[in-house]
């Protein structure tokens, strides 16, 4: 097997408040192969926004990359200079933001936003050929080239996000990094979105990181799939393998909790609320609120494991 | 639509103006011609040819005998024509004649002190704030407060103290040197700024405080903004984030407000003027008031209330150019 | 108590709060404890020898009309600044109740409303007051002055007010409180005001800033009650006798050095505030 696209080996990062400092991301260690659909899911405040930033290298005081590595394709973006980061955004890994409501310049037109990207990361391009660029990027997201020349308030919320994937594609990186992309439209333009971002993935062959918290929507459109808790690790594993077999019990619940169309009963929900990140529990975060909590649950922090080829889980249950 | 709105908005102005200025000497209890006989008489002995005359433009300006709409609408029609009526104090001046006289000097001491304070103060707010400027700046966000918080002239006094006074670098007051005959030579122009300097540096100092802390205001709430973190997140360059990101935003809520504060300036460069007996408008309403020259008040404060009225329709006119939000049509 | 505590942990952060406050404070001892130790009657004329530099016996000096300088000094503080606060607070309150009448009861009141806001806020203040205290000339006393200003102080408050409400108005706990029958008193007082109570301390101290500068510009114009020794009345009187040709510093220094102080911790104050209400003008912890 190659080497993985993007590894990411034992991250933190933490936000230091005057209260003490939040652990955000606390020891997440994952592997994205070349070409791969993996999707990031969990409750609000599990830090997986906060990976994405990572990522990124956009975290902004208070908050840092305590420690940690980030490898794109062989280079630890941790360590680089601001200068060498900014020349790797965009062009070997870019982002879609999460609230495109907002994420477009209200003062420039589209083309200009879809240019300035490429511009300032090779400026040898001619206009004619940027220009090409554009339509090529806006017609890949199935937007009419008249498009190109219009305002972002000219636009509804799923054209606007689809000019921010316009723009993630628009140097063929080697990782979007995809931040609840949906999660600000309604159903219909969501699947509509989804699907574009699937077709692109799919015909460019990039290797794609999808976060989420709806486990449902997220199931249809990557392979693998990795459930985050409290900034940590809970389990990662083929999308297919997690919803036959959930191994993690915070997992297991997630997916309970998952209505079915046709059954009719009580929704249930998890029951207690998420740890502070300030003052996390000792052990295990998810003790409190876990139905199968051991006694050694609430003193020992349970290793993240590839317990079996393509399994990976961080509970005692399954402790090897 | 949004057009005729403002042009609207202007008229509303300007006839507040007017008929503030009708109605007001009506209610006071103070007859500004007796005064004028009073402080005349004080003075020693009448003109007699120059009462009869001031009383029969008195009489016909306010038309006391004629029914009071009927001299609210003469009234109304003169000020359209910009018919101000003549000095009290000067007669038989024109007060026109004598603002017209005072105007270029406020004109030109207002236009470039607002001009310079507002590019520098914007350019330099925007700086402070940018997280990648030199971090020494964020001390000059200090002395800025201080010199925004006072009023202008209360720091032309502070200049005048320091650097005519004790330092006798520069000339106390006036236009030009006492004495001088304005003429069109070199020597009189360089006069002239000389004396221009210490009250246009009031002007701008206080000026450039006050906008570079509001541009930094802005520009911190911009960063912020979402749109700046997709541009982080494209790797633009951070020169092209500040500019067509960061300030192309700020840009707009910085005009705005300074069409809001032209009251503010214009009062602002009156007392600066006052205090410096520069030759403007500024020196000429305060003599006005010590010789209860009524006329010649209500004149300046009318003409000012329309010169700011138009000045602030001009810079919205300008709102559509620079946010493509904001259209000519609607809002 | 812990209320108080957190009180004095937040002050020590929020720099510009606490050093505009001591300001102010200073000022307000030199005022109110002044008065304690000195004759408020040596700030009118001719209650000592003219034009004396500062000595033993008169530490602030004497102007040309025989006032004691440091009384002037401790009256004119005083004065100003009770003008400052009635005609401020006159406007607060008028503003408030008009901004918020407006907003939420909205339709033709606030159309009206806006529509003489936005018109009274283009004209320059100043101008406007010039022409109406000129009318009174001389007659005036302070109170006069007060309520001169306070006409043309309510227009900001208004409009900030009025903003904040159609906010609020538009967010969910209101349309909440409203289902669940509050009555419209209730809603306004339970759960308007202390959202507003933020932007009423700020509009507040902008207010007060406000008048204390009109009021200020009015007297240096000499338009001001022309007897008492009021901040501004000092400025007129030290052009008028031309004070800066016959070099009496301690003259000229005198309003400026009050007016300054006043004028910069006014501002810090309500810099101070306004990191308060918006914590993302807050500094970097």
């Amino acid at each position: 097997m190659s080497a993985p696209i993007l590894s990411v080996q034992d991250l933190r990062v933490y936000y230091y408040t005057e209260a003490g400092a939040v652990k955000a991301v606390d020891g997440v260690t994952l592997d994205v192969a070349r070409g791969m659909k993996m999707g990031l899911v969990g409750e609000s405040g599990c830090g997986k926004s906060t990976m994405a930033m990572a990522f990124m290298r956009l975290i902004k005081p208070p908050g840092r990359i305590e420690s940690g590595q980030v490898v794109l394709d062989g280079t630890d973006l941790v360590p680089l200079s601001e200068d060498r980061m900014r020349r790797v955004r965009l062009n070997e890994i870019s982002l879609i933001p999460q609230g495109a409501m907002n994420s477009l310049n209200p003062v420039a037109r589209v083309r200009k936003q879809i240019i300035d990207g490429i511009q300032d990361h090779n400026g040898r391009f001619s206009r004619a050929e940027l220009n090409d660029r554009v339509e090529e990027v806006l017609e890949a997201v199935d937007l009419r080239p008249e498009v190109a020349d219009m305002f972002p308030h000219e636009l509804s919320g799923g054209m606007k996000q689809r000019v921010c994937v316009a723009i993630a594609i628009s140097m063929r990186p080697k990782v979007i990094i995809a931040d609840e992309p949906t999660s600000a439209l309604d159903v219909v333009v969501q699947r509509q979105v989804m699907e574009t971002i699937q077709r692109l993935q799919q015909e460019l062959g990039i290797s794609m990181i999808l976060i989420g918290h709806d486990m449902g929507l997220m199931a249809q459109s990557i392979e693998h799939l990795a459930v985050m808790y409290s900034g940590r690790l809970a389990e990662l594993a083929e999308v297919n393998a997690i919803f036959e077999e959930p191994l993690h019990p915070y997992t297991q619940l997630l997916i309970s909790t998952l209505p079915v169309l046709g059954a009719k009963g009580v929704f249930r929900g998890i029951p207690g609320i998420t740890p502070s990140l300030l003052s996390p529990p000792p052990g295990c975060l998810f003790h409190p609120r876990c139905p199968q909590a051991q006694e050694i649950c609430q003193h020992k922090v349970p290793t993240w494991q590839e317990i079996r080829p393509g399994r990976w889980v961080a509970c005692h249950k399954y402790e090897v | 639509m949004y057009f005729l709105r403002r042009l609207l908005m202007l008229f509303l102005v300007i006839w507040a103006a007017a008929t503030l200025t009708f109605f007001l000497p009506r209610i006071s209890p103070r007859n500004p011609i007796r005064e004028k006989l009073i402080q005349m008489s004080t003075q020693g002995g009448y003109i007699e040819a120059g009462i009869e005359e001031m009383i029969a433009a008195y009489e016909e300006k306010f038309g006391l005998d004629k029914p009071l709409h009927e001299q609210y609408w003469s009234y109304l029609k003169d000020m359209a024509r910009l018919d101000l009526g003549v000095s009290l104090a000067n007669f038989p001046k024109t007060v026109m004649s004598q603002i017209a006289d005072a105007l270029p000097w406020s004109i030109g001491l207002l236009l470039t002190t607002t001009l310079i304070s507002f590019v520098i103060g914007t350019i330099l707010g925007a700086l402070i704030a940018w997280p990648r400027s030199p971090r020494w700046l964020e001390y000059l966000v200090a002395p800025l407060m201080t010199v925004s918080a006072v009023p202008h002239y209360i720091f032309s006094l502070v200049l005048i103290y320091l650097l005519a006074f004790r330092a006798k670098l520069f000339p106390l007051s006036g236009g030009y040197t006492i004495g001088t005959v304005p003429s069109h030579e070199l020597s009189f122009y360089l006069d002239v700024i000389k004396h221009s300097l210490l009250p246009a540096l009031s002007l701008v100092i206080v000026g450039i405080g006050g906008r570079a802390l509001s541009m930094r205001g802005m520009m911190v709430t911009i960063q912020g903004e979402d749109y700046m973190t997709l541009a982080e997140a494209k790797g633009l360059k951070g020169g092209r984030i500040f500019y067509r990101y960061g300030m192309r935003n700020a840009m707009l809520p910085q005009v705005t407000s300074l069409a809001l504060s032209l009251g503010f300036l214009v009062s602002g460069s009156t007392l600066v003027e006052m205090v410096f007996g520069y030759p403007g408008i500024g020196t000429l309403l305060a003599t006005s008031i010590r010789q209860f020259d009524y006329f010649v008040i209500y004149g300046i404060v009318f003409l000012v209330i329309l010169g700011i009225g138009v000045a602030t329709l001009l810079l919205d006119l300008t709102y559509p150019l620079m946010d493509p939000r904001i259209t000519y049509e609607g809002k | 108590m812990a209320q108080a505590a957190s009180a004095i942990r937040y002050l020590r952060r929020n720099g510009r709060l606490l050093v505009g406050i001591i300001l102010l404070l200073i000022l307000f001892l030199f005022a109110f404890v002044g008065r304690l130790f000195v004759d408020g009657n040596d700030a009118y004329p001719l209650s000592a020898p003219a034009n004396l530099a500062p000595t033993l016996e008169y530490p602030f000096g004497t102007d040309s009309q025989g006032r004691d300088l440091l009384a002037v000094g401790v009256m004119g503080t005083y004065l100003t600044t009770k003008i400052g606060v009635v005609a401020g607070s006159l406007g607060l309150g008028f503003g408030t109740i008009l901004g918020f009448l407006a907003a939420y009861y909205g339709g033709v009141l606030d159309t009206v409303v806006r529509w003489v806001v936005d018109v009274l806020l283009t004209i320059p203040s100043l101008l406007v007051l010039v022409v109406i205290a000129s009318t009174f000339q001389g007659g005036i006393d302070v109170n006069g002055m007060a309520l001169v200003v306070a006409l043309l102080a309510w227009m900001w408050p208004a409009r900030v007010i009025r903003s904040q409400v159609l906010t609020m108005k538009q967010r969910a706990f209101v349309r909440v409180a409203q289902l669940s029958g509050s009555s419209n008193l209730e809603i306004i007082f339970k759960e308007l005001m202390p959202n507003l109570l933020p932007f009423l301390g700020a509009s507040l101290v902008g207010s007060v800033t406000g008048a204390i500068f009109a009021s200020l510009g009015l007297e240096a114009l000499g338009l001001g009650p022309m007897r008492e020794p009021t901040l501004g009345m000092t400025i007129y009187w030290v052009m008028y006798y031309g004070a800066f040709v016959r070099g009496m510093w301690w003259w000229i220094m005198n309003p400026i050095v009050i007016i300054v102080i006043l004028f910069v911790g006014l501002f810090l104050v309500s810099a101070g505030l306004d990191e308060l209400a918006n914590p993302r003008l807050r500094r970097r912890v």
